[in-house]
């Protein structure tokens, strides 16, 4: 193999090649790429502090943090469509026994459901709750998988958010603006922190289920330059836009085409100089590694029975949430910064009880292993795992007795890893679940405190665009220290 | 490593140098050392960055009183009584002591803020201020002047001013570009196409401007320059959000090509798009080219309160002025006064109010050919009612006779006021309008519900009025996509004060002023008469399409209660409405009259009597018309008039614009406080900013047009010319094309930008005559080569001390290798073609494109400005190769280089079917043997031969896979068509074998740098 076409002897060449190495990085990033692919189960090592000039034509050159961080990638388990917290996450004895009541006049002074007419009948859950782990965290008989790592994660109950309808609201929560345009967490994240995967792309989402109501825009880089923006890994096709070689083009014939191409582009370099055509040989080889590596990545092949047990896989081929999440650990393992499922399931306005069981069906236990897995890799620690949707569901019913419309005063979500604190429960909401009462956690906190875990202030990781410095957090934003352990 | 540690000390040093002396550069323009301070240059931006947030024109977030944006108020100081900035040396300047303090709690800026000044910084205030301390305006809000030229060698004035500063900083310009990259940048530039060989030769023998004159008049030009535009007006075919429904909006792509092409004056091009509509006269041209206004996302996901969206197309609207008009970032003063720029939040929603009175119009688009058949079919309708006049003398006296009759006779209907209004579903959120209409946008309902209390005593019947509005598409009344809709029931129910249960009223005789004849869908459906309305069961609907030309009018419908309905005040009464095809706007009224019936008129006539409603796209006067209608000896003349409107013609396109409320109709502005839809305060008084050019007393949109549009506005001109420069040059002269604001340093080139600016305008906003002119200098025409030095004085060429090499537009990437391959299909305008697009991109929608049915043919290779772009599923190849998808704005694409686009370009279905169809041109035009066509090829994607060396490679290439294919390692049908059952389309003596060699080569060909770049 032969994937560096540059060898030592180019050293010895006047300024302009000189220049090519070290300005652009090629050579080193080239010999670190092949070390790379002779370790595929490397995991990252410290974030240190920036590689200097090849930054200037690698955007995504990796950066050193604000200040050490206790996580060095995030797993955002997206669960798209607005879960309902009161069958999941957030016990309300006093909502059942207020079934079918009108909700108390005061509740709803200044409030705009969605659907429905506010002052609708009160549902009680339909799901029994019951204690769990040593810190005894009340979770709904949904969710035996997470109850075995209670003890592991911090729930909030308290989040709040701005929107009310599901693009807006899924915008919101990933790009912490309603209005689209904004950058993505992820987006942000590599914009912070660079990427630290040399054959993989630093910022991956992975759907299961339909198509999310935000659309690509959940994972666009908005107003940031294209590289920070998510590259989707499909379950189909392609795991890849465009991985494949055309039909009839073997590997070889792959390779001798990009050998072909890079000295085209070397001998070019050499009479133009622009630098420029240096990064895009980097970016050639670059995409010939994701032909080799993205393949192997997506194949669980090599994964053992107990693993693919353990997150409740049937068929490793079959695309499913449960497999995103796996796929999730083996980005993680190999450096992936920024690993977003999408998984649009959860807006139950009817058919409530059937539903929500169905999707913490197909959920829950592949959560749960992704922690478990993470843990016994020893990556749990500098991995931050985030389960959480776009907004709540109300109190009141929609529809007969079997449904709940769209709530943005209050919802729950979970994390773990990356110096979260562990079997602890944020928040809370009144008896009814229609509101915060205590530790109210916005979107704009959360996402200041996902970013301190990080190493990075959110009032410091600034873009500055049309004059105005963006933030992920906008003008707001407090850490929640509460949940850092 | 002991070869690799020297190069390290190398990159450091010279690293450690280069910095230095970008240092001193940037901060200086006359030599080496700091002399004076300049305020702009070096004072502004510290104040910018690290004062203006809480000293700055927002006096909601001033602290301590004192504000350092205005001379006099820092010379006075702030509450503390010590002037900040104090310009005698016996008294201390309080703003130093503050900067320079130690004690964090008062130290400028404080700790907290997280912006400290740097010693330089601290240094360079105090300079400042020991030279006195000069406030200057923001260079960006002066109007450009032309300063006089140097006169220092070159003719052209460009080089003249670049060459100025390039020998002030001991610079000099290259060397021409060689005449190869020349044409191809100019065929780039111009058309966003390579040049064939011959045009390379007609170029080699005409020069460089008969080759710009040639190109600036050719069709492909408009292509080429519509897509900045496009882009700043975040033109899309979809509608955004969750549903990310499509939308047609090609018209207005279209009008731009064209204006583009026209060369209509820029100040023209903005007047039309911004207030068409009311230009005198104007005409179906103008209206669409307000659909840059329109181009905003829309939401039609289920639930939504259609206002705040509404207001979120008002916020997009205002940042689309702001970055394409305007060069201002408008966004800040949505929330609050802005903290850099002097832009209130009164301003802006002052600004706002231009914009803020329109309908959200969608109407038809007719061909010249249809325009002229509609146009005879209203003439011909108006000559026989002129004809019909002028056979009854008397005709007037009868007409006011029979209106005062019809008047008479008409119960009293008194409107309910609505408590509650809903649609059962909850999708759907109707309210409640002053005129007691009932407007239903957002996403449709098929059922909706209203709850009033009004007076019920001795009620007898109600009144349902189907009314247009200018929000609904045609102005409805209905949603469905011709403006129409059926109702299939209605009930009354009642709730007596006091009491729980609702009661439903029985209602009988339905009548209306007019219904479809009964037509049958099968055994149990139908639609037509106004009795099925009231039949108790939604199997059969009310329908009153009138038929094309005349659909789009109101309706109505009265029923009697059986039993005359009188309830205790406060009793409350519910008319629920179940629908097909949504009704968009309605009104319910009550009447106390004695066996109230709808009169067989058309409802509109009935409105028009009593002045009430927005007649102004009603073609002929329709008090007379119902009248005519009315009269039996009339018969024929309705008959005739009823088979000359089956003559109107059926627009194959509609565009979404703005049309101006008036009257009545009008909408007031309101400063929303935080910027938040749902909390409007004080009407706000239409203005432009004070900081801009006055012109005094600009009252409407159009006014605000021209305003924009005055010679004396210091960004308009500024800003078009840069948004030419940098889509030729790569990047600006200013380099956040988006943005002018105080925040923006003064640009490198600033003469030469406002040079550029004022000529423009005086060589009448020509965009073409723009163009040439920067072609046609040294500047743009010398060689893009970077040497050493030029490399470490000018690294990002801001200097312009070579030619523009960049890589092109995802369009033009496209475009070249479908242009070289043989294969691009050259048609200007028409709706979208969709491009091919994975599966699986597909599939991940949110609302599946059923309609993704991928071009073929010759459609399959139009230019890629006609690709069909969804916002929620951005193009895959446009989206590798950075261009924007539409929601939002975009002033300037930032290049990027991924691994996604190397993939793209090498892999796409589009891409290799151009290396396929390159591979047949080669063996086709290429002569024989190898040499010949690896020279031909290398011409064809980068109009240069190559060089001996590269030849050698590629050679070396083609031998090795001919003999890899020989092998039968490779098949080669199954690389030359990507299928291995099928032979490629061969020219005579030539083998499938040589096309897959052929096959290989052109696609690296296609992939090289030289070839996707503009050298």
């Amino acid at each position: 193999m032969n994937p560096n076409p540059i060898t030592n002897e180019d050293l010895q060449i006047p300024w302009k090649r000189r220049w090519f190495f070290q300005q652009c990085g090629i050579g080193l990033a080239g010999i670190a790429a092949n070390q790379w692919l002779s370790s595929p189960t490397l995991v990252s090592h410290a974030l240190g502090s920036p590689i200097s000039n090849s930054e200037k034509h690698n955007p995504l050159a990796p950066k050193a943090p604000h200040f050490p961080a206790k996580a060095k990638r995030i797993i955002y388990m997206f669960n798209a469509g607005a879960p309902s917290q009161l069958e999941l996450f957030d016990p309300k004895p006093e909502l059942s026994k207020r079934n079918g009541q009108l909700p108390p006049p005061e509740l709803l002074a200044g409030y705009r459901a969605a659907f429905i007419n506010p002052n609708s009948a009160l549902l009680g859950p339909k799901y029994s709750f019951s204690k769990r782990g040593t810190c005894g965290m009340e979770l709904s008989e949904l969710l035996p998988y997470l109850g075995e790592i209670a003890d592991e994660i911090t729930l909030v109950r308290s989040m709040r958010t701005d929107a009310v309808n599901h693009a807006p609201g899924q915008i919101m929560m990933n790009t912490g603006s309603q209005q689209f345009g904004r950058p993505s967490f992820g987006s942000w994240a590599l914009y912070g922190l660079g990427s630290e995967s040399e054959d993989l792309p630093g910022f991956v989402v992975l759907t299961s289920a339909k198509g999310t109501s935000g659309g690509a825009s959940n994972y666009g880089c908005g107003f940031l330059p294209t590289v920070h923006g998510g590259v989707p890994f499909r379950s189909k096709g392609d795991p890849v836009l465009y991985l494949s070689n055309p039909n009839g083009i073997d590997k070889e014939a792959q390779r001798d085409s990009l050998d072909l191409l890079n000295e085209l582009n070397r001998q070019s370099f050499e009479t133009i100089g622009d630098p420029e055509i240096a990064a895009r040989i980097q970016s050639y080889e670059m995409a010939y590694r994701l032909q080799m590596s993205a393949p192997e990545l997506m194949d669980l092949a090599s994964e053992p029975r107990e693993i693919l047990e353990l997150y409740g896989i049937k068929d490793p081929k079959e695309p499913s949430y449960a497999r995103n999440c796996l796929l999730a650990r083996r980005l993680a393992e190999r450096g992936v910064r920024f690993v977003q499922l999408f998984h649009e399931a959860w807006d139950q306005h009817g058919n409530l009880a059937a539903d929500v069981k169905k999707n913490a069906g197909d959920t829950d236990r592949a959560s749960a292993a992704l922690v478990k897995d993470l843990k016994q890799r020893g990556l749990l620690d500098d991995t931050l795992v985030i389960w959480g949707g776009e907004f709540g569901r109300t109190p009141m019913v929609q529809g007969g007795n079997d449904g709940r419309d769209h709530h943005n005063r209050c919802f729950s979500i979970w994390m773990a890893g990356g110096g979260i604190r562990k079997g602890y429960v944020h928040g809370e909401t009144d008896e009814f679940g229609f509101s915060v009462i205590k530790d109210e956690v916005h979107v704009h906190d959360l996402n200041a405190t996902l970013l301190h875990q990080l190493g990075m202030d959110h009032e410091r990781l600034i873009y500055r665009y049309q004059g105005r410095d963006f933030r992920l957090t906008d003008v707001h934003g407090k850490i929640v220290k509460e949940i850092i352990s | 490593m002991r070869v690799l540690q020297p190069s390290f000390l190398v990159r450091a040093l010279r690293f450690g140098l280069l910095l230095i002396c970008v240092d001193c550069l940037t901060s200086d323009t006359s030599g080496f050392a700091q002399t004076t301070v300049d305020f702009q240059r070096d004072i502004q931006p510290i104040f910018s960055e690290h004062c203006l947030h809480c000293h700055g024109s927002d006096a909601s977030t001033r602290e301590g009183g004192l504000r350092l944006d205005i001379r006099e108020s820092a010379l006075a100081g702030g509450e503390s009584g010590k002037p900040a900035i104090s310009l005698t040396p016996a008294v201390a300047s309080h703003l130093v002591e503050r900067i320079e303090a130690t004690d964090p709690d008062l130290i400028m800026p404080p700790p907290s803020l997280k912006k400290p000044l740097s010693k330089t910084q601290i240094e360079r205030i105090k300079q400042w201020i020991a030279e006195g301390a000069p406030f200057a305006e923001h260079w960006a809000f002066i109007p450009p002047k032309k300063s006089p030229l140097p006169n220092n060698g070159p003719a052209h004035p460009i080089d003249q001013i670049v060459l100025k500063t390039l020998e002030q900083r001991q610079m000099k310009p290259a060397s021409p570009e060689t005449a190869h990259t020349l044409c191809r940048r100019i065929y780039l530039d111009l058309i966003g196409l390579p040049p064939s060989p011959s045009e390379l030769q007609e170029f080699e023998k005409q020069g460089a401007e008969a080759t710009i004159d040639k190109l600036l008049s050719s069709e492909r030009f408009g292509e080429k320059w519509a897509r900045p535009w496009l882009d700043v007006a975040r033109y899309s075919d979809t509608n955004g959000y969750e549903k990310d429904l499509k939308r047609e909006q090609w018209a207005w792509r279209d009008w731009v090509i064209q204006a583009i092409n026209d060369d209509m004056p820029y100040d023209q091009f903005l007047i039309e798009q911004l207030a068409g509509d009311l230009l005198p006269g104007a005409t179906q041209s103008q209206r669409i080219a307000t659909g840059f206004l329109r181009n905003s996302m829309l939401n039609e996901e289920g639930a939504i309160v259609p206002e705040q969206f509404r207001m979120f197309e008002m916020f997009d609207r205002m940042d689309c002025l702001g970055k394409a008009v305007l060069g201002m970032t408008t966004q800040c003063a949505q929330c609050h006064n802005h903290k850099f720029d002097p832009l209130s939040q009164e301003e802006y929603f002052g600004m706002m109010s231009y914009f803020n009175n329109t309908y959200e119009a969608q109407s038809w688009v007719y061909t010249a050919e249809q325009e002229k058949t509609r146009l005879a079919t209203i003439q011909k309708i108006a000559s026989l009612y002129d004809q019909f006049r002028s056979t009854h003398a008397e005709w007037k006296q009868d007409l006011d006779r029979w209106v005062a009759n019809v008047k008479a006779s008409r119960p009293v209907w008194t409107p309910m006021v609505m408590n509650q209004l809903e649609s059962i579903s909850g999708l759907n959120h109707p309210v409640q309008l002053e005129d007691r209409s009932i407007l239903m946008l957002g996403h449709t309902s098929g059922d909706v519900f209203f709850v009033g209390t009004p007076k019920l005593e001795n009620v007898t019947g109600l009144q349902l009025e189907i009314l247009n509005h200018g929000d609904l598409p045609f102005r409805g009344p209905g949603r469905s996509n011709v403006g129409t809709w059926d109702i299939s029931e209605i009930e009354v129910l009642t709730q007596t004060a006091g009491t729980e249960a609702w009661e439903k009223q029985k209602l009988v005789n339905a009548t209306a002023d007019f219904s479809e004849p009964e037509a049958k869908q099968d055994d149990k459906k139908a639609t037509g008469p106004v009795g099925f309305l009231i039949d108790g069961t939604d199997d059969k609907r009310w329908q009153a399409d009138r038929g094309i030309g005349i659909r789009n009018q109101p309706s109505v419908a009265v029923v009697q209660l059986e039993k005359p309905l009188s309830l205790p005040a406060g009793s409350k009464l519910k008319f629920v409405m179940r629908m097909g095809k949504m009704v968009g706007c309605c009104r319910v009224s009550l009447t106390t009259s004695a066996s109230p019936v709808a009169p067989a008129i058309d409802h509109r006539a009935i409105l028009a009597m009593e002045g009430n409603d927005d007649l102004s796209e009603v073609e002929c006067d329709p008090v007379f018309a119902a009248w005519v209608a009315s009269l039996p000896e009339a018969k024929a003349v309705a008959e005739e008039i009823a088979n000359v409107w089956k003559n109107y013609p059926k627009a194959e396109t509609s565009i979404l614009h703005v049309k101006e409320r008036s009257g009545r109709f009008q909408r007031n502005t309101h400063r929303l406080d935080r910027g938040e839809w749902d909390q409007p305060k004080q009407v706000v008084e239409r203005q432009t900013p004070k900081f801009l050019h006055q012109t005094g007393g600009i009252r409407s949109r159009l006014e605000f047009a021209h305003w924009i549009t005055s010679k004396r506005s210091p960004l308009t001109a500024r800003v078009g010319v840069n948004r030419i420069w940098l889509n030729m040059f790569g990047d600006g002269l200013v380099e956040t094309a988006e943005d002018f604001g105080t925040r923006t340093p003064v640009p490198e080139h600033l003469a030469l930008l406002d040079w550029l600016a004022v000529n423009f305008m005086e060589s009448g906003w020509s965009q073409k005559k723009l163009i040439k002119l920067i072609m046609m200098s040294n500047t743009y025409q010398q060689s893009s080569r970077a040497t050493p030095t030029s490399l470490e004085q000018d690294p990002r060429n801001r200097w312009l001390s070579r030619g523009p090499r960049f890589r092109c537009d995802a369009e033009v990437l496209r475009d070249m290798a479908m242009s070289v391959a043989g294969l691009i299909y050259h048609k200007v305008g028409g709706p979208s073609v969709i491009p091919p697009v994975p599966q699986n991109v597909l599939d991940y929608n949110y609302v599946y494109p059923s309609y993704w049915t991928p071009a073929t043919g010759p459609e399959r290779y139009r230019r890629t400005l006609y690709g069909f772009r969804k916002r929620s599923m951005p193009d895959p190849v446009m989206s590798s190769l950075d261009a924007p998808n539409g929601d939002i704005p975009c002033a300037r694409r930032i290049r990027s280089n991924t691994p996604i686009s190397a993939l793209t370009g090498l892999n796409e279905t589009i891409f290799v079917e151009s290396a396929q169809s390159l591979a047949i041109r080669i063996l086709k035009e290429g002569g024989e043997g190898d040499n010949s066509r690896a020279n031909y090829g290398f011409l064809l994607c980068t109009t240069r031969m190559p060089t001996e060396s590269e030849l050698n490679t590629i050679l070396r290439f083609i031998e090795k896979e001919r003999k890899r294919i020989a092998d039968g390692w490779l098949s080669a049908r199954e690389v030359a068509t990507s299928d291995s059952a099928k032979t490629p389309n061969l020219p005579p003596n030539t083998t499938p074998q040589d096309a897959a060699v052929w096959t290989l080569v052109s696609r690296v060909l296609l992939n090289m740098d030289e070839t996707i770049s503009k050298n």
